[in-house]
């Protein structure tokens, strides 16, 4: 680890002004920390942000509620009100890392975690998102994890956030404090960038944004659930994953709201397949339909070629769970 | 400022119930500094990456892994380590479950295991939901499926997971199906 400054933010304005001067936030420290450890990021100077007065779960007048960036994962996942309205949340965060390490991820932290690329993690070899121009290894190399969706021929890799997954199905927005003090709000769909030529920029945050908040909206739906995928049945990344957000009114579907996990750079999430399920009555053929469009967009490498079909399937085991049809 | 040039940090902390002062490099993690300044080597290092928990210690009650984070953010925090549950002669009854179960074969990832478990035996007492709760407002039962899946962070090399399973159940008060 490079050697580097420590000091600890008292209050926003505070974390703001020592980031304009070239400081990186920490928060639970978990990615961040280990990438620094690999020498992947190298900060010279840390704001601790961990102790902020951003640790609460509140109301919001529209029926929502406002997540403060602090909020740990596993006080999220356990809250009730979070647990009875926004179960695929909770679900999510559950599937995702640790105990342990849900009890440091903040909800700031976990939107900004890095991708898990093995090339992005050994700083011998060439990853135009760590070193922008060098190349990229995955491409035509080892890519079982990568991306299926909304890759560039500079990057393939995915974002590995369950948590986010959920939040995207929920039309979360992300609230940013600039380091002018101006607190700003931004869909999360509309937050993270993908790599076209630029694969080092991931999110649309200027040199100084603080993550204040997550925003929920009331739930489209209270039909819930998250499915991730993995290579075994806990404390690993997901190969797919699928939010899903569903009302049904008089034996049709009032409402899908659907957020895939695992295959994209961000988030993934498809209006045409929505689209394609709205209004109509609930069955397998139907459901089929659906992924049947959500993977005609798909471009995916050797290595991950598998979760193609196993995204298919894993929509479609959402979908009639969430319907009650059987599959 | 130490002797290499390198920026240091001061810090407070109360571990198993004694302060102790540290002033070390700013890249001192928590586990590090309990380990090699502070002489505590109960926690283990196995991973240093998260991966493993190994590392697991108590900060304000709660399990963490101590190898992602550091000694400088926890000024003014309470940690308990391995050596803080209990000492020969005196074993929590945990410890006292792992002896009995042989939950352990080399023991290198017990002190986290007994921490994590230590832990995660308060979080099903709160009511804490994990990836397999079924209801996700229920209250989680005591089972094998819910520590496995909860104490799925600490990894033993030895494979002695269904004892280490069988000491928490017995030490939780619950009971294998
Ligand atoms: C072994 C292991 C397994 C894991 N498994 C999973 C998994 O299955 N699913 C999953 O989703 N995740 C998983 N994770 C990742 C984990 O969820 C993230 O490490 C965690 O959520 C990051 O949160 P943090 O608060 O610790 O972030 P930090 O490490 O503190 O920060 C991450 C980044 O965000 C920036 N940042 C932090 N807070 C703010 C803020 N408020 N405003 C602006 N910038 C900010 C930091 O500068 C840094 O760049 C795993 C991690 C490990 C180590
Ligand atoms: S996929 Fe992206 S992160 Fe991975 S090597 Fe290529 S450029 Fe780097
Ligand atoms: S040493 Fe900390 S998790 Fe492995
Ligand atoms: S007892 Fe050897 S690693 Fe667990």
């Amino acid at each position: 680890m490079r050697p580097f400054d420590y000091a600890r933010a008292a209050s926003s304005a505070d974390a703001a002004r020592l980031a304009r001067e070239g400081a990186t936030f920490i928060a639970g420290g978990t990615n961040l920390l280990d990438l620094m450890k690999l020498e992947v990021m190298t900060p010279s100077r840390l704001v601790d942000v961990s102790r902020l007065d951003l640790a609460e779960i509140e109301a919001t007048d529209a029926g929502g509620i406002r997540i403060g960036a602090m909020v740990r994962n596993s006080d999220l996942a356990a809250d009730e009100g979070v647990r009875r309205n926004y179960p695929v949340l909770s679900r999510a965060l559950l599937a995702g890392a640790s105990g342990q390490l849900r009890n440091k991820a903040t909800t700031g932290g976990n939107l900004l975690q890095r991708t898990r690329c093995y090339y992005f993690y050994d700083t011998a070899m060439p990853c135009n998102k760590r070193e922008p121009g060098s190349g990229c290894r995955a491409i035509g190399g080892v890519n079982r994890l990568h991306a299926i969706f909304g890759t560039s021929e500079h990057c393939i890799a995915t974002h590995p956030s369950d948590m986010a997954v959920a939040m995207r199905s929920l039309d979360a927005e992300v609230e940013i404090e600039n380091a002018e003090g101006r607190t700003r709000r931004i869909d999360l769909g509309a937050f993270y960038r993908l790599p076209g030529d630029t694969p080092h920029i991931e999110t649309v945050l200027e040199p100084g944004d603080l993550i204040t908040a997550v925003v929920l909206p009331p739930p489209g739906g209270d039909r819930q659930t998250y499915r991730k995928v993995r290579d075994r049945a806990s404390y690993a990344f997901a190969l797919v994953s699928v939010a899903g957000v569903m009302a049904l009114k008089n034996g049709r579907i009032a409402h899908a709201s659907l957020a895939f996990g695992g295959v994209a750079p961000q988030p993934w999430r498809d209006e045409e397949v929505e689209h394609l399920l709205q209004g109509e009555e609930p069955s397998l053929p139907l459901f089929q339909r659906a992924a049947d469009a959500l993977l005609a967009d798909a471009s995916p490498q050797e290595g991950n070629a598998f979760k193609a079909p196993r995204l298919k399937r894993t929509l479609v085991a959402v979908l009639s769970e969430l319907c009650g049809v059987k599959a | 400022m130490n002797a290499a040039g390198n920026p240091t940090a001061q810090t407070q902390l109360a571990i198993n119930g004694r302060d102790y002062r540290l002033d070390a490099d700013t890249r001192t993690t928590l586990l590090d500094a309990l380990r090699t300044h502070l002489g505590l080597t109960g926690s283990k290092k196995g991973c240093d990456h998260g991966q493993c928990g190994a590392c697991t210690v108590l900060v304000n009650g709660r399990r963490v892994n101590s190898c992602l984070t550091l000694a400088c953010m926890h000024d003014g925090d309470e940690i308990v380590t391995i050596e803080g549950l209990g000492k020969p002669g005196q074993l929590s009854p945990l410890q006292e479950a792992f002896v009995r179960h042989d939950g352990f074969q080399c023991g290198y990832c017990t002190p986290g295991q007994i921490c994590s478990a230590t832990a995660m035996i308060e979080e099903i007492a709160a009511g804490w939901p994990s990836h397999v709760t079924d209801d996700g407002t229920g209250k989680p039962q005591l089972t094998v499926e819910e520590i496995s899946e909860r104490m799925s962070g600490n990894l033993c090399r030895c494979a002695a997971y269904p004892n280490i399973v069988d000491a928490i159940l017995e030490a939780a008060g619950g009971k294998r199906a």
